[in-house]
């Protein structure tokens, strides 16, 4: 399955995070994860959100230069090992990996693996066949309800 | 002292004579051209007509629109046959303005720049390090036919390269210079940071400073930190390249060559001629051009003459240096820019958005042109790398056009000021 993130062009000043988290939040939208990669003067802002669909057009509208890309999120046993055999197994099909971060799930249990790839198509084929479970919007949308019953 | 006594200290009603008689013979050399007689037809105007100086008024200003519409054969007055040099600009936007020469043309140009660089104490027993680029730029090869007409040992050496510079320098007892100002300035620290001193470790005496405007205190601190003489140049492709202006040994004013030119200084704004010793836009006439003969041309340059003779005795009035521009083109590292320029360039690559922004900034002595381009939002992919490639590909196409390499920077669109109106395309940050 294909989750999507939220890519944001800033320039690499203060208060251009601060317009982002602004919009996010008056327009309730959850933030799963957060990455900043900058080159020198400019980067990018990468956010996985609950809702990439509102959250592309709230930001949109606030003037912000935003794109949806396609990713894909892993599912990881959060454990010594968890994220070394998927890696070995991209590795392995050739797969490069562009970008990837990750969040834990629950605590010693599951972990998720964002990443961005070249090839998101065999990506996908492979790590189905080596039963891997991958999330979708909807499916991250859905994670915290769950995790909050534990408690 | 003199290098042609007679010229140099003319009367000036001799002068003026003399200017009146080559001015006629001008006028009708240029009616030859496909420009100049449409433009004589035009508004009816008999080239015979010229009666007095004065009557130039008679004749609309050329400018530099003109040269560029007429490219490149529309203002020769002789055959492509008897042509033997082109020249180009530096700053073009689109078409690249050319200057043709007869050998004739040549040779007397070479002449002014003899007279110039002799004027400063130049003789045939120095060595002459001419450190501008050959080709079609006139500072290398106008000032290499000058120093060889004169007779002094030549090292051809070319732009950049400081440190072989240096070592030329060294080698071969180098006398006289021939360098930009921001150059002499960024090359001084490469002497400190190899350890030489010029005012020990060389010969050097003499430098003529030209391709871009500078400062006294440029001059000053070009001065001391070299132990010379330093000269400013004046000079641009459309009237030969240099030795149309340069300063004598008094260092108070540039003398221009009136034998040559015929000079007006006028308001940029009405076109009429400016009040004794204010501020204008100089236009000047070639008086003995053979294959191209230009007419009323606006410099764009800005600029008051100086009355009152010099003491070192010549005739030919003083100009100060260029104070300005009357049009939005840079000088930067000796190279002309118009900022269309970049206009021109970034609208044609994909991705960049609408409007742009220059800032020059002088970092130490050496001078930065940093490009702010907003990037287009439909462009976005969300890819570092994409924006890194657009960042590349903005840098590679500027060089080839500008021939420097800017400091470009992605910014958000929307995020620069409007280019619609009398936008803010350029923040010159340099001080001295």
């Amino acid at each position: 399955m294909i989750a999507y993130q939220l890519s944001i062009f800033a320039e690499n000043k203060p208060g251009r995070l601060a317009k982002v988290t602004s919009v996010l939040a008056r327009e309730k939208i959850n933030i799963r994860a957060i990455t900043i990669a900058s080159s020198d003067a400019f980067g990018v802002i990468n956010i996985l959100a609950d809702d990439p669909e509102a959250a592309r057009k709230a930001l949109g509208d606030a003037g912000l230069t935003v794109s949806l890309k396609p990713v894909i999120a892993v599912v990881i046993p959060d454990k010594p090992g968890g994220l070394d055999k998927l890696i070995q197994l991209l590795a392995g099909q050739d797969i490069n990996i562009e970008n990837a971060y990750g969040f834990v799930l629950e605590s010693w249990e599951k972990a998720v693996f964002v990443i961005e790839v070249d090839q998101i198509d065999k990506t996908q084929h492979v790590l189905k066949a080596s039963k891997f479970e991958t999330l979708d919007a909807s499916a991250l949308a859905s994670i915290e309800p769950f995790h909050y019953m534990k408690y | 002292m003199y290098w042609d006594e007679d010229v140099e200290k003319i009367d000036r009603n001799e002068l003026e004579k003399r200017q009146l008689q080559d001015l006629k013979a001008s006028v009708k050399k240029a009616s030859l051209s496909v420009f100049y007689k449409e433009r004589f037809r035009k508004i009816d105007f008999d080239p015979d007509s010229i009666r007095s100086l004065e009557d130039i008024n008679k004749i609309p200003f050329t400018t530099k629109d003109d040269l560029r519409e007429y490219w490149p054969y529309g203002f020769l007055s002789v055959q492509k046959d008897d042509l033997v040099r082109m020249h180009s600009s530096s700053g073009t936007t689109g078409r690249a303005t050319v200057i043709f020469h007869t050998r004739g043309d040549l040779e007397a140009w070479t002449d002014m720049v003899a007279r110039s660089m002799y004027m400063t104490g130049m003789r045939k027993s120095d060595v002459f390090q001419n450190m501008m680029t050959y080709g079609l730029f006139t500072g290398g090869l106008g000032f290499h036919y000058g120093a060889e007409k004169i007779g002094a040992l030549i090292i051809p050496a070319g732009a950049g390269n400081s440190k072989r510079q240096i070592q030329l320098m060294r080698d071969f007892e180098t006398t006289v210079i021939h360098i930009i100002p921001s150059y002499a300035l960024h090359l001084s620290e490469v002497f400190e940071e190899a350890g030489v001193d010029p005012r020990r470790d060389t010969k050097l005496s003499i430098a003529f400073l030209g391709a871009e405007p500078h400062s006294e205190k440029t001059r000053i601190k070009v001065e001391e930190f070299y132990g010379l003489k330093a000269y400013n140049s004046y000079g641009l492709s459309e009237m030969n390249g240099p030795g149309v202006a340069f300063e004598c040994p008094f260092q108070q004013g540039m003398h221009i060559w009136e034998d040559n030119f015929l000079v007006e200084l006028v308001d940029p704004r009405t076109l009429e001629p400016v009040a004794e010793g204010e501020e204008g836009e100089l236009v000047l006439t070639t008086l003995r051009r053979q294959g191209m003969p230009i007419l009323r041309y606006r410099t764009k340059d800005l600029t008051c003459i100086i009355n009152g003779t010099c003491e070192c005795g010549r005739t030919h009035r003083r100009i100060e240096r260029i104070t300005g521009r009357t049009d939005d083109m840079l000088i930067i590292k000796g190279v002309n820019i118009f900022p269309v320029q970049v206009e021109k360039k970034l609208m044609g690559i994909p991705g960049v958005g609408m409007n742009f922004l220059i800032i020059l900034e002088r970092e130490g002595y050496n001078d930065h042109m940093i490009v702010k381009v907003e990037v287009q939002k439909e462009f976005f992919s969300g890819d570092l790398k994409q924006l890194e490639n657009l960042r590349r590909k903005i840098t590679e196409e500027l060089k080839s056009d500008i021939l420097i390499t800017p400091k470009v920077e992605l910014v958000e669109p929307s995020s620069l000021p409007k280019s619609e109106g009398k936008a803010v395309r350029v923040i010159d940050n340099r001080k001295d």
